[in-house]
């Protein structure tokens, strides 16, 4: 049996722990899942199904390795998995979630101590590691309701709304069919309400807070008219908004103190403008936000106002 | 000699001055992608603490030592030059890939680093043997990583390849960010069994 101990007071007793916050994220992750396998077929369930178990299983066998607890049941690792596949296109090949999901599980989460210490964004690190490693398999996109078999071997090929800003090459699709998700892209970030009605569901559990969310999109909204950009098809295109609700909002990798995830959101929101207008990459939402979770320790070296002093003149 | 002996293995096993003692990391990280490129760096720098490491030793009861970073240096170049000529002559595609890190041995701080704690207190063959040993040990760290990358990275080992046309390489292991992923892991695994045999001696 295992030893009581007491921590010093206050002794609160809370409904949540890392589970039921878990689960509160993969319940707000529905709505993009289904909006994914409603677009682009029953693929995205083989795929999420061999990350999810691709992640547990790797968390498992490196916590039996390192005779540590099982930490399974906290059911991040299968938060990452679904993350990572919302970050995938719907044609990637059988071993790209396996291949993602260890990358993600035990070289950026387990290496560095697990939950809560690693210190970038496993899933947007893991996107970021496939994108550079297999650049051929990770930008085959397809417009959705293309049927295809369990190999994608016949997947016609067309552009995302951002690569067609880009390089042309395309009609740009309205900005309604970008709100509903009726153009090419990842699995998840294509359908915009379904990623709004997953964030109002976070916001309502209180599992996350607004600021880094708000500040991101406000950022690359103000960003883009500075520059002569539509703001609002850039806002819906690409990974911005699932990236701005789901991935930028990770609690480890994101700062503790209000005013730090206001500049840690306006840091990401330049950092993907910037990718976007000027970058060679189309997109860079899992790029800024690999560069601002690295910034995340010194951005929390901005101390807030400690209570009871300054501010009130005496 | 059986003093020497150790000073050989101290360098490739014990001390070895990429996985033990962490020197070098920018031609350990740079010239890493291939395992022939890996392989003409560790000789090339391998030649060039054997020599420099001869020639200050035998000289080090000459050298005022105030000076003496300044004079190794200009030795160690010395011998860089060589090396770097005799590679352009001889070997001309693995100097155009290596670049500008053969010139950079000069400032290897693994030759600094023997030069200033092993040959200028010691005999001219012992300085030998540790030049030996240690350039061993640095060839051996950067074959093995240079493995790793290259197979990892390109589906190949030194140029050819291990796999079908089915396999698609991580590319990301070719480039800087795999170079660091890969050596951290290389070191992971070294560092276990290192605990692990320590272990047994206690």
């Amino acid at each position: 049996m295992e030893k009581l101990t007491v921590a010093a007071h206050p002794h609160i007793r809370a409904r949540d722990n890392t589970q039921t916050l878990m689960f509160d994220v993969i319940i707000a992750l529905l709505p993009p899942m289904i909006a994914g396998i409603y677009f682009f077929g029953y693929r995205v369930m083989v795929l999420l199904t061999i990350a999810i178990l691709a992640s547990v299983l790797s968390e498992w066998i490196w916590c039996k390795l390192q005779r540590v607890p099982n930490t399974v049941w906290d059911l991040s690792a299968v938060v990452s998995a679904i993350i990572l596949v919302m970050n995938l296109p719907v044609t990637a090949p059988l071993w790209i979630p396996i291949v993602g999901s260890i990358f993600m599980i035990i070289i950026v989460k387990m290496c560095f101590g697990g939950l809560g210490q690693n210190f970038v964004n496993p899933a947007a690190a893991a996107r970021i590691f496939l994108v550079v490693s297999f650049p051929a398999a990770m930008t085959k996109w397809v417009v959705p309701f293309t049927k295809l078999d369990i190999f994608a071997s016949q997947a016609i090929t067309s552009a995302t709304p951002l690569a067609i800003a880009k390089y042309g090459g395309g009609e740009l699709p309205s900005i309604m069919s970008m709100y509903l998700g009726f153009t090419g892209g990842c699995i998840g970030e294509t359908s915009v309400v379904a990623i709004l009605i997953g964030f109002i569901y976070l916001l309502w559990r209180k599992v996350i807070k607004w600021d880094t969310t708000i500040a991101y999109l406000a950022t690359v909204a103000a960003f883009m008219l500075v520059v002569g950009n539509n703001p609002v098809f850039h806002l819906f295109a690409g990974g911005l908004m699932f990236g701005a609700v789901f991935m930028a909002t990770d609690y480890t990798t994101s700062p503790i103190t209000a005013r730090g995830r206001v500049i840690f959101g306006v840091g990401l929101g330049l950092l993907t403008g910037i990718i976007r207008v000027f970058g060679g990459y189309p997109e860079g939402v899992c790029l800024s936000i690999l560069v601002m979770n690295v910034l995340t320790p010194l951005i929390d070296k901005i101390k807030p106002r400690r209570f009871g002093t300054g501010r009130v003149s005496s | 000699m059986s003093k020497n002996l150790k000073v050989l293995t101290n360098g490739i096993i014990k001390e070895n001055p990429t996985l033990v003692l962490l020197l070098g990391m920018c031609p350990t990280l740079a010239t890493t992608t291939g395992v022939i490129n890996g392989l003409g760096m560790g000789i090339s720098a391998a030649v060039v603490l054997v020599m420099a490491n001869i020639a200050i030793s035998l000289v080090r009861k000459f050298i005022p030592s105030k000076i003496r970073i300044a004079s190794f240096v200009v030795i160690i170049a010395g011998f860089v030059t060589m090396v770097d000529m005799l590679l352009k002559a001889y070997f001309p595609s693995i100097s155009a890939s290596l670049g500008i890190f053969i010139p950079l041995i000069v400032v290897n701080c693994i030759i600094l680093a023997r030069a200033e704690s092993f040959a200028s207190k010691n005999t001219w063959a012992a300085s030998a043997m540790d030049g030996l040993g240690m350039g061993a040990g640095f060839t051996l760290a950067l074959v093995l990583l240079a493995s790793v990358r290259e197979i990892a990275g390109n589906g190949s080992f030194a140029g050819i390849p291990l796999f079908g046309d089915n396999f698609s390489p991580a590319l990301v292991f070719l480039l800087p960010p795999g170079g660091f992923i890969a050596f951290g892991v290389l070191l992971a695994v070294i560092n276990f069994f290192r605990a692990k045999k320590e272990a047994k001696h206690d």
